[in-house]
């Protein structure tokens, strides 16, 4: 996979499949990005379980924390990393000594680490890298147009209300067939 | 995302505007309303510290806006847009953005009048400097900057002179002084040039011009290039430091490529106000549709005009630089290959008592203070636009008392130069 880009449509396979996401580096700080994204997904109606020691234990927008990636009692199906370059690695091994493992592991913006891409693709992983999720869902959904957004998408499509029904949400569509 | 860019003229048609979501309607409705209710108070919270997209008063946005704004950035290669009132509103709102009392920005004298009157008066009382500079000497702009200035202003093709600014000259200059390069666009359009490919950082428009180019609707527009480090220096406050307003939020760690687009609205257009109305917004953006098709039609009929006049023995001089000798010739096949743009200047050998009998004459083409129109235009500046400079400055911003301004329309070019053969005797 080339990272520096990605066809809209592997993107939207992503969001449109993953339910349960470990966000590692989710904070308490209401208005630091990792919060903000939190929220924004809870409201797109995926569960998010923070990970965060110094959380671990406290519940974060309702969700209980967890020290580590392997504490958390369920699957997950993509790994969602709000942390450095630096600490992408570490994260991104455990991420793939689960079991079972996450089919996506997401590197927010301004994070990227080449070796622990092909690591995580050698196991079968899909990898985005230096993107932010909850750009990509506005960007696909049409969101990112109301506040003036440049999302490189054009369509003759009718946009796809949010399955919650809420005001001014707008969500993905229907699933693509796997494949 | 990656997939192919489509081009131009099907960008200025879709982008930003697929169906809308409610009812299904295929051209971007007028959403004529003030404010849009909540679904809760949850909701509306959201809403208000910029944790959800969303609409909450027109002030600040709206949906037929926001179809406005996706396009002029998609078509300027921009990651955000923003729309207003005015492009004289865009200019107060982008300094607005960057500037803190005591600060400098450096602008070149080659401006639209307004532009002028602008930074010289009005922004004066925000306690904001303009040091002004000549677009024709890089050095005079190194040297108007200082450690206070905060950006550097040009126009890619200035108005009234036709001159087209090196603008990838300027950007150096802009990036080796950490300062942001904002280009004013609108005389060009991204038909003709797009200034984020040579290095601006921000890009402004009068959308009143050929961008809805009918001469109907006023409307300005910032576009945000997303390639400037706002955090770097910490020289802009309002963009890296926590704000109040939001709880502390910093606008560049949350927001990053769309941060300026992001604070000129929901802090400089929510307290200054200059909103767009959306039915002003609807008729740019139908406007907006055909604008690769009229520019190309302004610019091969301008182009026709300036080779008139300049064999014409009544003309004294003529500033176009589709002109194959003009000085800014080969600075329009960098910048804007496809047209020198439709806004030139010409001068009578009588001087101004001639240009003034011109623009008295003149059937078809309108003596009216605007450009962009799909009508033929004709002013003479030194006693209209730029009636409020002085005569050092009417001389540096190409306005000499025997100039006269035309923006040429997309009408038969043979009825426009007969017109002006009439009108020139």
């Amino acid at each position: 996979m080339n990272h520096d880009t990605y066809p809209t449509d592997y993107i939207r396979g992503i969001l449109q499949n993953v339910k349960v996401i470990a966000m590692v580096g989710a904070s308490s700080n209401e208005v630091r990005p990792s919060n903000l994204v939190m929220k924004y997904f809870q409201g797109k109606g995926y569960e998010v379980i923070p990970v965060n020691p110094v959380l671990a234990g406290q519940t974060l927008l309702g969700q209980m924390a967890y020290a580590a990636l392997k504490d958390i009692p369920k699957p997950v199906d993509m790994v969602d990393v709000f942390r450095t370059s630096v600490a992408a690695g570490p994260i991104v091994d455990e991420a793939l000594a689960l079991n079972p493992k996450p089919s996506v592991i997401w590197m927010q913006l301004g994070v990227r680490d080449d070796e622990a891409a092909l690591r995580a693709e050698a196991a079968g992983v899909k990898v985005v890298m230096n993107r932010c999720p909850k750009m990509e869902y506005g960007k696909l959904s049409g969101e990112w147009a109301w506040v003036g957004g440049n999302s490189g998408i054009i369509s003759s499509r009718k946009q796809h209300m949010h399955e919650s029904g809420k005001l001014q949400s707008l969500g993905l569509g229907a699933k693509h067939t796997k494949g | 995302m990656t997939d192919k860019i489509p081009g131009f003229d099907t960008l200025a048609i879709h982008a930003g505007a697929a169906p809308d979501p409610a009812t299904g309607a295929r051209v971007t409705p007028i959403y004529q309303t003030t404010a849009f209710v909540f679904e809760d108070v949850k909701h509306a919270a959201d809403l208000f510290a910029l944790k959800a997209f969303g609409n909450i008063y027109t002030r600040i946005m709206n949906p037929t806006q926001a179809v406005l704004e996706a396009k002029v950035a998609a078509l300027e290669g921009g990651t955000a847009a923003l729309a207003v009132a005015s492009g004289h509103a865009a200019q107060a709102l982008i300094f607005h953005t960057m500037m803190q009392p005591g600060d400098e920005f450096v602008a070149v004298r080659q401006l639209y009048g307004g532009s002028i009157n602008q930074f010289n008066h009005s922004f004066k009382s925000f306690g904001w400097h303009v040091v002004w500079a000549d677009a024709e000497d890089m050095n005079s702009i190194e040297k108007a900057l200082s450690p206070k200035t905060k950006a550097i202003f040009i126009e890619s093709i200035a108005n009234p002179g036709g001159r087209i600014t090196d603008i990838a000259a300027v950007s150096k200059i802009a990036k080796k002084a950490g300062v942001p390069l904002i280009v004013d666009n609108t005389l060009a359009t991204p038909y003709l040039c797009k200034p984020i490919e040579h290095g601006a950082n921000i890009v402004v428009h009068s959308l009143t011009k050929f961008m809805g180019g009918h001469g109907n609707s006023m409307g300005g527009a910032i576009v945000d290039a997303g390639n400037f480090d706002w955090g770097k220096s910490g020289r802009y406050p309002l963009l890296s430091e926590p704000n109040e307003s939001y709880h502390g939020m910093k606008f560049y760690e949350t927001f990053g490529g769309i941060a300026f687009a992001i604070a000129a609205r929901v802090l400089g257009l929510r307290d200054l106000g200059p909103s767009i109305s959306p039915q002003n917004a609807f008729y740019i953006l139908t406007g907006m549709e055909t604008l690769g098709l009229r520019m190309q039609r302004h610019c091969d009929n301008a182009l026709k005009v300036a080779e008139w006049l300049s064999q014409n023995p009544k003309v004294a001089w003529v500033n176009y630089a589709g002109l194959p000798g003009d000085a800014h010739h080969a600075l329009h096949k960098k910048y804007a290959p496809r047209g020198a743009g439709a806004v030139f200047t010409f001068g009578l050998k009588g001087g101004y008592e001639a240009g003034v009998k011109v623009v008295s004459s003149v059937k078809l083409l309108s003596h009216l203070a605007n450009v962009g129109d799909t009508r033929s235009l004709i002013i003479h500046p030194a006693s209209t636009t730029h009636s409020q400079l002085t005569p050092d400055q009417l001389k540096k911003a190409g306005a000499t008392p025997d100039v006269v301004r035309l923006s040429i329309g997309i009408e038969d070019v043979e009825d426009i130069i007969a017109d002006l053969e009439q009108a020139i005797g």
